[in-house]
């Protein structure tokens, strides 16, 4: 190891990146099931529940595709981080994890580039969604400030589910650790006002939303696109908090994959 | 002589069906939670003008029933996959056996699967108080109906692990299986449905006559032009997926 320990950080971080990233481009199996299900998600959702914009109490200025565009925009991202997570279980399990951790000198380096790829991926994802969207001629109310803020808030959601899911495959270190990964972050945004804003929901589903944060993810997310910024500094508060401990979660996972000897 | 086979190899593929956890709990549970919070969540749906029914519940139940036939193609043709990785299937071919006990064979777990699954969600739509509109015998029909459905899918999951002989194969069509249910009128009536290209989508996908022919028995009662689109399509896709996947079995046979 020769250099400055930022050098050596960086190499491991900019490495574990390039070849999770290169693995997900150029595997069809990987990157078409995480491109495709976004769509889907949002050609169902647009197609086939547009008509509850006209139901009495619903009132969102941009439209319904804007308003579905918001949670399929925070859905991919998470689902962002959830599939990077299932190639860090499958490099766990086929041994890979073990050498890279042989190689590396710095263990949160690895998280980073597994970030750093989960970030990659999920930009593609955004790009491509948003390009839809926009064809779909999906109305934007508000500013370049908002949009960036839309954005921005999504890419917090990315870095708290490929946390979590770090965490869940570094304890694992199996693929069979998938559903793990995968039926939390799922229940967690089903759980919010999917279809319809809070105020129509009513019985459990709206007692659950109210205290899930990401309700105030979704909410914040809409203001920005209708223009009526709303819920900010609480969404990305939240965000960050949740985002921090996900961080934590799986710096801790690393540790304890090292001393169970990867 | 058939007859043996075909209960041999029946039997197999029911005791290989229920030992695996894996293979039996996801098809359950994952179709309720997701009809469940889609219940939830669409609640305000039945205030539209012209829905069917003031039970949102009532209205998506139908859903697991398709949702739980498509986890039969991914069961069914994994099975058939690890058969042919195994080298089971060449060790087969060297025994009398003929092509249609295998398909009839290993239909059986998948049989009995979409029956016991069917029972199950038909338990949860009565638990949590949705009136069967067409009655005990209804109920009955519903059964009937998905376990056919199922059959279908199943032999349709056949055909994938023949024609591919690879479980990632037949896991990565998952996602394909999944579009047509989520293209359909899972979620909304199509008259209710605002936005033409779905509403045709989901009128030319015979995913949306299956769901709808379970769905009349539930809150319309004896709807006869629902029921025969339904039975025509499940039979259909039973015709159509067996023949395939006969060519296919041939074919690997052949190349065996």
């Amino acid at each position: 190891m020769s250099g400055s320990p930022w050098r050596a950080y960086r190499s491991v971080a900019l490495g574990v990146a390039w070849r999770t990233t290169h693995n997900a481009f150029t595997t069809p199996n990987i990157l078409i099931p995480s491109l495709a299900f976004p769509f889907f998600f949002f050609a169902a959702f647009v197609g086939g529940l547009s008509q509850l914009s006209s139901l009495p109490g619903f009132d969102f200025p941009a439209g319904y595709t804007a308003f579905q565009f918001v949670f399929v925009l925070l859905q991919s991202a998470a689902f962002g981080g959830v599939f990077t997570g299932f190639g860090i279980a499958r490099d766990f399990e086929h041994g890979f994890a073990r050498r890279l951790m042989l190689a590396a000198p710095y263990r949160s380096a690895i998280i980073v580039g597994y970030g750093l790829a989960a970030l990659a991926r999920w930009a593609l994802t955004a790009t491509l969604l948003t390009i839809v969207a926009l064809i779909l001629r999906m109305d934007v109310s508000g500013s370049g400030v908002d949009v960036v803020g839309l954005f921005f808030l999504a890419l917090l959601v990315n870095i708290c589910a490929l946390g979590w899911s770090a965490g869940v495959a570094t304890r694992l270190r199996t693929m069979q650790a998938g559903p793990a990964m995968q039926m939390p972050v799922f229940l967690i945004l089903f759980f919010a006002p999917v279809y319809v804003p809070l105020t129509l929901l009513s019985g459990w589903i709206h007692t659950v939303a109210t205290f899930n944060p990401v309700t105030y993810f979704l909410e914040a997310g809409r203001g920005f696109i209708s223009g009526e910024p709303e819920y900010v500094a609480g969404a990305f508060a939240t965000a960050l908090c949740l985002g921090i401990l996900a961080a934590f979660w799986a710096v801790r996972g690393m540790r304890r994959a090292e001393a169970a000897g990867g | 002589m058939t007859r043996l086979q075909v209960a041999s190899l029946a039997r197999r593929s029911i005791l290989r069906t229920l030992r695996q956890p894996a293979y039996v709990l996801p098809p359950l549970l994952f179709p309720t939670l997701l009809v469940a919070v889609n219940a939830a969540g669409l609640r305000p749906s039945t205030m539209l003008q012209g829905f069917p029914t003031d039970s949102f519940l009532a209205f998506a139940v139908a859903v697991p029933f398709i949702q739980g036939a498509l986890f039969a193609t991914m069961n069914a043709g994994t099975d058939l996959a690890r058969d042919i990785q195994n080298g089971f299937l060449n060790r087969l071919a060297l025994t009398p056996m003929r092509g249609s006990a295998l398909l009839a064979g290993h239909l059986a777990g998948v049989i009995v699967m979409g029956f016991v699954q069917s029972v199950f969600y038909l338990a949860f739509a009565l638990a949590f108080g949705v009136d069967i509109a067409s009655g005990p015998a209804g109920a009955v029909m519903i059964l009937v109906l998905a376990t056919l459905i199922s059959a279908g899918f199943g032999m349709l999951g056949a055909f994938m692990a023949l024609r591919t002989g690879s479980g990632e194969s037949i896991q990565a069509f998952f996602p394909v299986l999944f579009i047509f249910l989520f293209m359909s009128s899972m979620n909304a009536p199509r008259n209710l449905m605002t936005v033409d290209w779905f509403r045709t989508v989901a009128t030319i996908n015979p995913v949306s006559y299956l769901i709808e022919a379970v769905r009349s028995l539930v809150i319309t009662g004896w709807n006869a032009e629902a029921l025969l689109l339904g039975f025509a399509v499940a039979l259909g896709l039973i015709i159509v997926s067996t023949v395939v996947a006969s060519h296919a079995l041939h074919v690997r046979m052949t190349r065996t």
